[in-house]
């Protein structure tokens, strides 16, 4: 890339002195000096961030069927992922668990590349009885974090695919009168693992009164329930009153009453991507008619890379630090000798990996043994 | 006696039974004037419809049936609206008598609130199958008395009115198994609640899936096939059936299109016009009125039928 800014994504390496969980790195949008040249929809993260590798970002979303979620998807990143799709018919749906699907498609602009992982969660809230059935999800998200973590103690530390989830995007359906116990449910489950960032789906059914109070009490019901969703960095105080206005506006929005649509219509002359109703047509991109601009905005264009810090740097650490505790314990259970290199319950590697793994054993052992001759030696003197 | 009594045997409430021969009269004799004596003891007794109505919450139930009879049926707050979802599936009834041009209805709305809300909604449909049998069984006790009343008050639910969400996609499967169990009990009439949030092609395609998965599984809704009484009643019917589920949109806010005061919703694009207000429906609605129920209180006879029997077993 021939520009002034380049991105780097500041992964959470092991053992980084002074690296405590819950603090978080300021990424704030700047607007860089007029000399730089500017990717207009990338985000515009200070230039000390550099990457090497392409940014990969992962979204989950889950909520009921029906709610819009593959629409609005589609409306967000301009590309069909769902054309084959085949609606379950009803008898199908009876007997239906809920599944994990995984698309991923290569999104370029301008030159800078984006590798999009979509997952999609069908099924989700259509049973009868949904006991648990945020179980599958949770799964999903701490086999992504074990991966990580294996991958991170393993021995190809250089090309390590981050498959994390970065971010939750949880579709609250508009025709309640705030979170159902489903939504609780799913919400605390997986708010200590992933950044959830509720939405009210299908904006378009409500009036501009009843956003309103949907959005107080929903704010109101995730305070009572003690439901941690993703809350935006404040800003820098240096920053201009411009800035400082749209993030205060941003996290007035929240949540996001979003709309999304598959089609284009003609609308005061011009092609808008939107619904035609017989009593008007609504807008997608229009801010006065649904958040879906503010979504995209905070999406990809500004906290973007914030998502994935606070996945590296909050809920990968915990996840971490708990997996250790755990380990850890397991050890002194079991009564072996503690090993600088973490123990884990690898799959069979291959037999080259285990004769560099019984290698490196061994010289570890000698340094051992060494350092204890030496400290005899020290203590005798 | 009650006028609109037919004759209890299933799918045949013709009054003269086919096999009298009809017998001709020379002359005038005046027997239509036995309608305007019906319709003077009726006016006198009045009528009585019971209507239930079912959904999640949020679809709007309180609102439509209040934008239905063109009045506050909920006098108090509306139920749900502010308060938290109950623990469990509670049915609360209200009692009404509205009176246009002399007739009086004795209407009763049984509300659900509560069900379809929790996260395992398993045999959340037995308390609602409960509320209806037990009306039965209350109707029946009064029956078979030896000394009855001569009006026995009837709290048997006449309709069942079915909130299905719109999702666009098809019927869920809470959605089957409760109209699976009803439709064998009361006269279900399944309807799209907040129908806004489709577009009109959206509407259609999600009416015929649904019609679609009402036939595979069997579930006969009002006004079933079984009680056409005639070619007139078929065609009629049949025009209502390829309607349903209706889709409806209900509002309580007043608002000024083109010189007409109608209750709608005002949005950034427009407005949902619902049905005038002060005025009477006579010209032909749109997929935003239910037309069944008004339909639904005109052939109480074949709710008897039905009643009847399911008494006998």
């Amino acid at each position: 890339m021939s520009t002034g800014l380049r991105y780097k994504s500041k992964l959470a390496t092991p053992g980084e002195p002074g690296a405590c969980p819950r603090a978080r790195a300021r990424l704030c949008p700047r607007r860089p000096p007029a000399s730089h040249r500017v990717f207009p929809s990338l985000p515009r993260t200070p230039a000390r961030t550099r990457t090497p590798t392409r940014p990969r970002p992962r979204r989950g979303q889950a909520g009921e069927s029906g709610l819009g979620k593959s629409t609005l998807v589609h409306s967000l990143f301009l590309t069909d992922l769902y054309k084959d799709r085949k609606l379950l018919s009803a008898e199908e749906r009876i007997s239906q668990t809920v599944e994990i699907l995984k698309h991923t498609v290569d999104i370029e602009e301008k030159g800078v590349k984006l590798k999009l992982t979509i997952v999609d969660t069908p099924g989700f809230g259509d049973a009868v009885n949904n006991s648990e059935c945020w179980k599958p999800i949770t799964d999903y998200v701490d086999q992504q974090f074990e991966q990580y973590f294996r991958d991170e103690s393993g021995l190809n530390r250089k090309n390590i695919q981050d498959n994390r989830v970065h971010c939750c995007l949880y579709f609250i359906s508009p025709f309640g009168h705030g979170l159902r116990p489903v939504d609780v449910g799913f919400m605390k489950a997986l708010h200590e693992k992933v950044n959830i960032v509720p939405l009210i789906a299908k904006a378009d059914c409500l009036v501009p009164s009843e956003i309103r109070k949907l959005k107080e009490r929903i704010r109101e019901e995730i305070d009572k329930f003690g439901i941690h969703v993703y809350q935006f960095p404040e800003c820098d105080s240096d920053e201009d009153e411009d800035f400082k206005q749209q993030d205060r506006e941003l996290k007035e929005s929240a949540p996001f009453a979003v709309i999304g649509s598959n089609t284009v219509v003609e609308a005061k002359g011009q092609r808008v991507r939107g619904r035609l109703y017989p009593w008007g047509i609504v807008e997608v991109e229009n801010q006065a008619h649904c958040d879906f601009v503010k979504l995209r905005n905070m999406l990809i264009r500004t906290h973007m890379h914030d998502l994935k810090d606070v996945t590296c740097d909050v809920h990968y650490e915990n996840y971490r630090a708990h997996c250790i505790q755990q380990m850890t314990s397991k050890l002194t259970q079991d009564s072996r000798m503690e090993s600088p290199i973490p123990i884990l319950p690898l799959p069979t590697p291959d037999a080259e990996t285990e004769k560099l793994i019984r290698m490196k054993d061994e010289e570890l052992r000698r340094m051992q043994e060494m350092l204890q001759k030496m400290k005899q030696q020290m203590q005798d003197q | 006696m009650d006028p609109l009594r037919q004759s209890p045997s299933p799918c045949s409430s013709r009054p003269s039974s086919p096999k009298t021969p009809p017998c001709e009269i020379h002359g005038y004799v005046g027997i239509e004037d036995v309608l305007d004596q019906v319709k003077i003891k009726a006016m006198k007794m009045g009528f009585e419809f019971n209507i239930m109505v079912v959904g999640q919450s949020g679809l709007g139930k309180s609102t439509m049936v209040s934008t239905l009879f063109k009045s506050k049926v909920w006098k108090c707050t509306l139920p749900g609206l502010g308060m938290p979802i109950p623990q469990t599936l509670q049915l609360k009834s209200v009692t009404h008598v509205i009176e246009e041009k002399g007739v009086k209805l004795k209407l009763t709305v049984t509300d659900t609130p509560g069900f379809g809300d929790q996260i395992n909604n398993d045999k959340c449909w037995d308390p609602i199958l409960g509320y209806i049998n037990e009306q039965y069984e209350r109707y029946l006790q009064e029956e078979i008395l030896i000394t009855r009343q001569r009006h026995i008050p009837d709290t048997r639910v006449h309709c069942c009115v079915y909130f299905v969400p719109p999702t666009g996609h098809c019927l869920r499967p809470l959605d089957i198994e409760l109209l699976q169990r009803l439709c064998r009990t009361v006269n279900v009439v399944p309807v799209i609640a907040r129908a806004d949030s489709l577009t009109l092609e959206e509407r259609e395609a999600f009416r015929r899936r649904i019609q679609h998965n009402l036939r595979t599984h069997c579930i006969e809704v009002y006004p079933q096939k079984c009680f056409d009484e005639d070619i007139n009643d078929r065609i009629l019917n049949s025009k209502i059936r390829d309607r349903i589920p209706f889709a409806v949109v209900g509002s309580d806010q007043e608002y000024l299109v083109n010189g007409r005061c109608v209750l709608g919703r005002k949005t950034k694009w427009g407005i949902i016009e619902g049905p005038r207000v002060g005025k009477p429906t006579t010209r032909k609605q749109t997929d935003l009125e239910i037309k069944s129920l008004l339909a639904a209180g005109r052939t109480q006879a074949s709710y008897l039928t039905l009643w009847a029997s399911v008494s006998s077993q």
